[in-house]
């Protein structure tokens, strides 16, 4: 699966109240911020280059959303839903695997 | 909400585990609204890494209030409370009495970690009050000030944890050269002078070390504080994709060493005090909030730097 | 249990005692301090188990860390009184937005400058707008039953809403009188323990309290909890008459009446300061004075329909306020006239400014109250309609 989050990605939906009733009585939270896709906030995407990529797994260490994820052959992907392109795994890769691209939208 | 077990089921190859130094379990949802290069985001998802989803938080208005998520979403695969600016001391000491009132196991293994998670503005301004209570209190909680230097929420305005010569919105330079003129204030000395159980910083570029720190808080009883660095980019006008290298640089400058205070001693952890610390050049010059400083300006933070970390290192000699 | 001679703050900390709470946050302000001083008696002398006494170092903090321990499903108790719960004002908001059952007894005292001890309705009732219910009460039984009610009403699913009991400073909080208490396992059974809405100890499905609550979404909130108040009028009713049940003083009347049937004038206020009325109304009738003293018990939610019924059916209305509100009038007698408008009912209502800071309201003041309000009836029209009637002129 191309996701850190699984099935709750899959689930995780926006939710919209029509009337009072469907309010909780406390204002407590009904569900995860899954649902907002903040890959839209981009300009730059980052690139891995598997042949260059070391698997230190430093760039998932340090993503803020995190939108870094492993993958079951233990390269890591870039859940591009969520990744806001700050470039942190890029500056920091140490065999710079990862460069910074301009995003065509 | 998600229930505890659909967190990240992925099953990863034994030898790719083992080469994580981190918990490879994630307890903070992406979505969130925070900044690119975010260090407060960062510093919150280590705090989660660590306490599994067995821990309560208390977030005042701060930048994490909006991070954790507009209702009705949070951010967080933890229980959170957010609360009033200045409350974040009192509110995890009533939580902490409510756990035990109720014979709950608090701290340790087992137990449940109650953590306040303030910015630098909700402590050492507004909050100091109830942290010094939390304190001299003892309650068996952790207090985590992540320390982006400015009340970055409300838009960048100076807060007493902002260093000399930095641009904020209310010391933006200007003709006069308003610049800020105070130097940053010692949180972690005003904590340490309460004797508390477990006193540290810590920064987001050695999230290793904040582990090893988050795990010494959940075990030793009483109450922990934790100062954690997180580059704020938005505030400091520095490039987005440069926030662990400012969270390393500012260390390796000795600007804000990584050191624990326990039963009375100090340990210093980063950077070696034998040898020279690295020119606070190299850390200010990636950072657009001090270029309206002047070369005197540059050369008194420089000179604070240095003092203080002089000051600490006689401490861990005379206390180590 | 034999009834015990007790001062009123003694009484609500008897109370707390007996309703189980399990975290009592407070901080000491000058008249309140003796019913955390017993509290600490009560935990040192090994009498109350599974209680965490947190010694705040202010009312701010002290109200936050109740907070704190009510979210997290404990039963939370404090205690303040003037400056104290002034400086809690942001922290009452919070606790009432996020739906906690918390009880706290405020002792009725005078805001400062200049600094005053002593009794007045002005800093309980300045707070009457962040979701809180308030009972005022009358007698030192009162303040233990209140309390006691406080927590049941505080915690049915209908309400979840916080509760202030009220009493006089010094004239409650510091006298002694006989007040009857339930034997405990009595009490156990009319309030079980708490049942949250929810607790910040499910990790299961772990959710944040008070997120961000955009326009798109703030205004629902607020109305559940004015709709909340408007069920705790129900709730207040059930509970007083259970209360009167199994203990044999009965509270379903958010107004008590005291000889108001058939009474051409009703004298009407709030807390110890109607004890007073009550006897002067006595002497009055034996003058043969048609008096009466209508006791207004709960100030939020305000008993309208209750108000309606008694003012409906009496000609004048002199209501007592031990408080102000700058730049308008007395608080109950404003609160009570504008409830009135839309009605039918129209008696003549005069506001008497009494008491503030602790002045002595006597049976004498009250008789003559009683002819200047007994002119007016005759003249038909008001003299005027705000009295500071304890100016010295």
């Amino acid at each position: 699966m191309n996701t850190l989050f699984g099935e709750k990605k899959a689930k995780a939906e926006k939710m919209v109240f029509k009337s009072v009733n469907e309010y909780p009585e406390a204002p407590i939270t009904l569900g995860t911020t899954l649902s907002n896709f903040t890959g839209d906030w981009r300009t730059f995407m980052p690139v891995v280059d598997e042949s260059k990529c070391v698997r230190c797994y430093i760039c998932w260490k340090f993503c803020p959303e995190p939108a870094i994820y492993i993958k079951e052959d233990g390269y890591v992907a870039v859940d591009y839903d969520y990744c806001k392109g700050c470039g942190i795994c890029a500056n920091e890769c140490p065999t710079k695997a990862i460069s910074m691209v301009r995003e065509e939208k | 909400m998600v229930p505890l077990e659909e967190v990240t089921k992925m099953e990863l190859p034994a030898d790719v585990k083992k080469r994580l130094t981190l918990p490879f379990e994630e307890h903070f949802y992406a979505g969130h609204t925070a900044c690119q290069g975010c260090g407060a985001a960062l510093g919150l998802r280590y705090v989660l890494k660590a306490y599994g989803g067995k821990a309560i938080f208390a977030i005042p208005a701060c930048c994490s209030t909006i991070i954790a998520g507009p209702w009705p979403y949070s951010a967080l695969n933890a229980p959170l409370f957010h609360t009033a600016f200045e409350t974040t001391g009192a509110v995890i000491s009533g939580i902490e009495a409510a756990l035990k009132a109720k014979g709950y196991k608090v701290k340790g293994e087992d137990g449940i970690m109650v953590v306040g998670w303030a910015g630098d503005g909700g402590t050492a301004d507004i909050g100091l009050q109830a942290l010094s209570g939390f304190l001299e209190r003892g309650h068996d909680a952790l207090y985590i000030m992540y320390d982006n230097e400015a009340y970055m929420n409300t838009g960048i305005q100076r807060s007493s944890s902002t260093p000399y010569g930095a641009w904020t919105t209310n010391t933006p330079g200007g003709k006069k050269h308003f610049l800020e003129q105070k130097p940053k204030k010692k949180v972690i000395d005003i904590v340490i002078a309460h004797k508390p159980a477990y006193a540290a910083t810590a920064s987001v570029a050695y999230p290793e070390d904040f582990m090893r720190k988050l795990k010494k808080a959940q075990t030793i009883k009483g109450p922990a504080f934790i100062q954690l660095f997180t580059p704020c980019p938005t505030g400091w006008r520095s490039p987005t994709d440069k926030s662990i290298e400012l969270a390393r640089l500012a260390v390796q400058t000795a600007y804000f060493p990584l050191f624990e205070y326990e039963n009375g001693k100090y340990k210093i952890n980063m950077p070696s005090p034998n040898k020279e610390p690295k020119p606070l050049e190299e850390y200010l010059k990636l950072q657009g909030r001090f270029k309206y400083m002047t070369k005197e300006d540059v050369e008194i933070l420089q000179e604070w730097v240095l003092k203080e970390w002089e000051e600490l290192k006689k401490k861990a000699e005379l206390f180590g | 249990m034999p009834k015990k001679v007790v001062s009123g703050n003694y009484a609500a900390a008897y109370a707390a005692k007996h309703a189980r709470v399990e975290v009592v946050a407070a901080y000491p302000i000058t008249p309140q301090t003796s019913i955390i001083e017993k509290i600490a008696e009560f935990i040192a002398n090994g009498e109350v188990e599974n209680l965490q006494y947190v010694p705040v170092e202010s009312e701010h903090s002290a109200m936050a860390a109740c907070i704190g321990a009510s979210a997290t499903g404990a039963r939370a108790f404090t205690a303040t009184s003037a400056q104290g719960l002034a400086l809690m004002h942001e922290m009452l908001h919070w606790a009432a937005g996020a739906r906690l059952p918390i009880v706290m007894v405020d002792v009725n005292r005078a805001m400062a400058p200049p600094w005053s001890v002593w009794d007045d309705q002005t800093d309980s009732l300045a707070q009457r707008d962040t979701g809180w219910m308030q009972f005022y009460a009358e007698n030192n039984q009162e303040v233990y039953d209140g309390v006691l009610m406080a927590f049941k009403i505080a915690e049915h699913e209908k309400v979840n809403l916080p509760v202030m009991v009220v009493e006089s400073a010094f004239i409650l909080s510091h006298t002694y009188d006989v007040v009857d208490m339930p034997e405990q396992e009595e009490i156990d059974e009319f309030l079980p323990p708490r049942k949250p809405l929810y607790t910040l100890t499910d990790f299961e499905n772990p959710f944040s309290v008070g997120a961000l609550g955009t326009p798109a979404d703030y205004y629902e909130f607020r109305y559940k909890i004015a709709e909340a108040m408007e069920e705790a009028k129900k709730v207040i009713k059930e509970v007083g008459r259970e209360y009167g049940e199994r203990f044999g003083r009965d509270y379903s009347q958010m107004i008590e009446l005291y000889r108001t049937d058939d009474a051409e004038i009703v004298f009407m206020g709030m807390g110890s300061l109607m004890g007073t009325v009550k006897e002067a109304v006595d002497m009055l009738r034996s003058e043969g004075y048609k008096v009466g003293a209508a006791k207004v018990r709960w100030f939020r939610p305000f008993p309208k329909e209750e108000l309606y019924e008694l003012a409906k059916n009496v000609e004048g209305i002199a209501v007592l306020d031990r408080n102000f509100s700058f730049g308008q009038e007395g608080i109950l007698f404003n609160e009570a006239k504008g409830a009135l408008y839309n009605t039918d009912a129209k008696p003549i209502m005069k506001n008497y400014i009494v008491g503030l800071g602790g002045r002595d309201l006597t049976v004498n003041d009250i008789k003559a109250i009683t002819k200047n309000m007994k002119e007016i009836i005759e003249k038909g029209k008001l003299d005027r309609e705000i009295e500071w009637y304890h100016l010295k002129r």
